[in-house]
């Protein structure tokens, strides 16, 4: 017997130990006791492709930026006729998310305001764009040149020349304002094609569907995938200085050491000169690159930690060595998608289809490049430097005592900083201690042991009844959300050892499993396993080139792992809904990415 | 003029010579594809065997008189022209030509004298290159030696007298006197499978998909309708099996070797319900009649068999192929699409996933 409904989160409680967790998100992110009949009738689902992991307080800003700016284009810019923003909520340390629709009787009126609107955009989509890049690099340099630093003992004596009349907590504060401000301004600017290139692809995708019934949903990425993709340039470029090493005989200087010890051997000859120059070369802007998602302050960014982009060389330089090719395969990709274009355009019945079909995929090509390069720009180079910024902030706590470790700041709420900045600056003004140094460290630990036991707990996939059928477009585009998912949900007990997801990249391979839950377990990985997870990051390129296929818990045909791994031309499942619970390391799968399906073979 | 043509050899302007079924082997053959090696007796030896025994006058007289509708009369009629065919002496020249091929054939497969092969009439007329009559000729499977090759060569061309041939070509207005034979005569394939591809969806039109139909044994349990076949929808440009429905095939059409003939047995519960083809096999017969549409760049309904006697990966052999004729005829129910922005707006109020296929 399948179940009808999701439980209701105002009956699914906190683990134990993880009393009070509500206090430390926004009170608007979270259920109320006297909305409870009104929030019960929403639909909502766990988002764990974007948001895996439990939220420290500072971090929920994330997809409270996000979810928002997604919402405001909807809602406010585009009007799209049928769908509202989403609403989301914060329970039990993760987020879930409720499609909004549009009241059905309002639907007509914002047609001819959505062809108007949306329509200025696709029409001059090239020169958007190019401002678009002038306005987000802007928007890094102006981050970049915030710096914090620690209070000094007095006020510098040109101040007191220039006759300025203010002190260094008044920058700080206003620093510490202005980095949340560029945060929310590029998560402005981060949907502000996202939306767009979605309902076009959507609208190719809708068509080869209805003209090819029972089209693979794959042919359709296939036919529209870039070849040059700014998002695979990192590891682009760590393939072109393992290439390097290899080329100028720094083979062992590189297999041999560490980062440090490496770069000074090299230092030493004009060989490992020229590797570093190249080096140096690659770091800016390509190693802003999260080995996550960019959405959690842990997220460690290969620039701020070179071993990570070093390791990847040293096996990169091995498996050149062992002749093999480590670069994507991209004149494979290239004719691929052109054969299979060629193919399917050749399959229709007639001219009128051939014009249709050539318009929206044309259209749908001129959007696509931007629904995958935008991740680089936003989630990886921009973010890298918010949250590089940020641990600069702390660090100037944790000089001034008010907790030992940088990690702790984000313990707080956004607004909370600001009462940390207030206390800092009000003591070094009055000559006396500040109040954090001794109230924060017992908070700080409380708040830690509520995160922990939050963390305990898995999130649930979904709360409350489903409605009859998802209609909401960027719901099923983005988060694979569909009717059939939803249902597949509510009856996985019974499907055995079979799982159903997204059929996101071809290829069948049997293996075994890897259960991943976090970047640092990705050197665990052997050669020919499958990498099961919640869900991946693109930074985790290359590793894909010792494992056979991925798997993830929830993401859609277009989620980050379906891009990746169809440009590295790997197999893979997405949107399997519990796969890195129900399979364990060591088991063995057979992954049929043609066909969406992970078979547990042998426990 | 030559009275018999091996499938390689024949030159597209021969084509003529050779019937739909012939003419088509000819040519898959000369494209290189897996064809069983074979040969065709000529529409020259069948107006040759006429010719010679003054047949035609008296066929024409008596199908002219025959009053269809009269079952009794036509059956008479029938039978009568039938045995006039059998009881007629070969043209020596026909007769050793065929001969000739046979024991060439039978050579070049490494079974001297005692080829097994199969023997299909190939009709044409003038009008109707490929006239094929579906289902009005006999194919005889299973036959060996030179004299029973010539008994069945005969038959073929008497089968273009079946009471059913008849009234069909009444019914259907085809000229008599146009009326020519051909007969091919191609090494029997030991098949362990056998089926059809369509390399379009018959049930849409849909010519990114290939269908296939196949069960165990020869392919006339398929042809015939004598099984549900397994279906399996392929995406053709993919090459990905996108349905599979595996059926229960209770009998099977196999060879004899002992007697010499084709029998038909109950298949044994289990193998009844296993797939006849592995996915890998399916994935084979799509590549090659893509390659079969491309070259006769339309649409084609594709006779094939798995080889038992040959090796995974080259056992798949082609019997024939013809262009598929219901869907090109027809012009497809167009919804016309919605195209730029309005377009864009349908799939928002309509998204995928909402809808059934």
């Amino acid at each position: 017997m399948s179940k009808k409904a999701f439980i209701s989160p105002y009956d699914h409680k906190a683990p134990e130990g993880a009393e009070g967790w509500k206090e430390l998100y926004p009170y608007y992110m979270t259920f109320h006791d006297n909305l409870k009949e009104n929030e019960e009738s929403k639909f909502f689902y766990c988002d764990s492709q974007h948001w895996p992991n439990v939220f420290k307080p500072f971090d929920a800003m994330t997809v409270e930026f996000a979810v928002k700016c997604l919402s405001q284009y909807n809602t406010r810019q585009w009007l799209i006729p049928p769908a509202n923003g989403i609403d989301f909520k914060i329970h039990n340390g993760y987020c879930y998310m409720s499609p909004v629709e549009v009241d059905p009787s309002l639907i007509a009126d914002r047609v001819p305001q959505f062809m108007e609107r949306a329509g200025y955009y696709f029409q001059n989509w090239d020169s958007l764009l190019e401002n678009w890049h002038k306005k987000v690099k802007d928007v890094i340099d102006e981050m970049e040149a915030i710096t914090f630093e620690p209070l000094p003992e007095v006020i510098d004596m040109q101040w007191v020349k220039d006759g300025i009349g203010l002190d260094p907590t008044y920058h700080m504060i206003q620093n510490y304002d202005k980095m949340i401000d560029l945060c929310y301004k590029f998560w402005m600017y981060h949907f502000e094609f996202l939306n767009l290139g979605y309902a076009a692809y959507l609208d190719f995708f809708g068509f080869c569907k209805q003209t090819f019934p029972g089209i693979p949903d794959l042919s359709v990425a296939k036919m529209v995938q870039g070849v040059e993709v700014d998002l695979f340039r990192p590891d682009e470029e760590l393939q072109k200085l393992s290439r390097l090493a290899v080329k100028l005989g720094l083979n062992d200087v590189i297999k041999n050491n560490d980062i440090d010890k490496a770069l000074e051997i090299m230092g030493n000859s004009s060989e490992g000169k020229e590797w570093i120059a190249a080096w140096e070369e690659a770091k800016y802007p390509w190693f802003n690159f999260t080995v996550g998602n960019g959405f959690y302050s842990s997220d460690k960014y290969w620039i701020d930690h070179l071993e990570i982009p070093f390791e990847y060389i040293k096996s990169y330089v091995e498996r050149i060595l062992k002749g093999e090719t480590i670069e994507r395969p991209t004149e494979k990709i290239a004719a691929e998608r052109d054969r299979i274009t060629e193919e399917y355009r050749d399959s229709l019945p007639d001219e009128d289809a051939k014009t249709a079909f050539d318009g929206k995929l044309g259209l749908a090509r001129v959007v696509f490049p931007y629904v995958e390069n935008h991740n680089f720009y936003i989630e990886h180079w921009s973010m890298c430097v918010f949250w590089r910024k940020m641990r600069e902030l702390s660090a100037v706590f944790v000089e001034a005592g008010f907790f030992p470790e940088i990690e702790d700041m984000f313990y707080f709420r956004r607004e909370e900083i600001q009462q940390l900045l207030f206390d800092y600056g009000r003591g070094w003004a009055m000559g006396v201690p500040s109040i954090g140094p001794d109230y924060l460290p017992t908070e700080i630990a409380r708040r830690k042991k509520i995160i922990d036991a939050l963390s305990t707990a898995p999130p649930e996939q979904a709360f409350n009844q489903p409605p009859a059928v998802v209609t909401e477009p960027f719901t099923i585009m983005l988060w694979g959300i569909t009717s059939e998912s939803v249902e597949g949900w509510l009856s996985s007990e019974e499907t055995g050892n079979m799982l159903k997801g997204m059929a996101a990249s071809p290829g069948k391979v049997e293996g075994r499993a890897r259960i991943i839950n976090s970047a640092d377990e990705l050197s665990l990985l052997e050669e020919g396993e499958i990498l099961v997870t919640r869900v991946t990051s693109p930074s985790w390129a290359p590793v894909f080139g010792k494992i056979q296929a991925t798997v993830t818990d929830i993401g859609g045909m277009m989620s980050h792992a379906a891009i990746v791994c169809r440009e590295y031309d790997l197999p893979a499942v997405t949107g399997t809904g519990n796969a890195s619970t129900k399979i364990k390391t060591g088991d063995m799968i057979r992954v049929d990415g043609g066909a969406g399906t992970v078979e547990i073979m042998s426990k | 003029m030559k009275h018999t043509l091996f499938f390689k050899e024949a030159k597209p302007e021969e084509y003529v010579l050779l019937g739909g079924k012939g003419s088509s082997l000819a040519s898959m053959s000369a494209a290189g594809f897996p064809v069983p090696m074979g040969f065709s007796v000529t529409t020259h030896a069948y107006a040759k065997f006429l010719e010679e025994g003054q047949l035609l006058a008296t066929i024409l007289e008596k199908v002219s008189c025959i009053d269809c509708a009269n079952t009794d009369e036509l059956a008479a009629n029938s039978k009568e022209i039938r045995q006039m065919i059998l009881d007629k002496p070969l043209p020596s020249d026909v007769e050793n030509e065929i001969k000739a091929s046979y024991k060439k054939l039978c050579e070049k497969a490494g079974m001297p004298n005692d080829l097994p092969v199969a023997v299909r009439s190939s009709a044409t007329a003038e009008d109707l290159p490929d006239a094929s009559f579906a289902g009005q000729q006999d194919t005889y499977l299973w036959v060996v030696g030179e004299a029973e090759v010539l008994t069945n060569v005969r038959k073929c061309w008497a089968s273009l007298f079946t009471a059913r041939a008849i009234n069909y070509r009444k019914n259907q207005k085809i000229d008599e006197t146009e009326l020519l034979m051909s007969v091919v005569v191609q090494k029997m394939v030991n098949a362990r499978t056998a089926g059809v591809s369509m390399t379009m969806n018959p049930i849409n039109g849909d010519r990114s998909k290939i269908v296939i139909d196949s069960s165990w044994g020869l392919g006339e349990a398929v042809v015939s309708g004598e099984v549900t076949p397994d279906n399996f929808l392929i995406d053709k440009i993919m090459l990905q099996i996108i349905t599979s429905n595996i059926q229960e095939k209770n009998i099977e059409h196999v060879p004899d070797m002992a007697n010499k003939c084709v029998v038909t047995r109950e298949i044994e519960p289990e193998r009844a319900k296993e797939p006849s083809l592995s996915d890998d096999e399916v994935i084979e017969i799509c590549k090659i009649s893509k390659i079969i549409e491309k070259h006769y760049k339309c649409p084609q309904d594709i006779e094939w068999a798995i080889d038992a006697d040959l090796p995974a990966g080259e056992n798949v052999t082609l019997l024939q192929s013809r262009p598929e004729t219901v869907w090109s005829q027809k012009t497809i129910e167009k919804k016309k699409a919605v195209t730029g922005m309005e377009g864009i707006i349908n799939t928002l109020m309509n998204p995928i996933g909402t809808k059934k296929s």
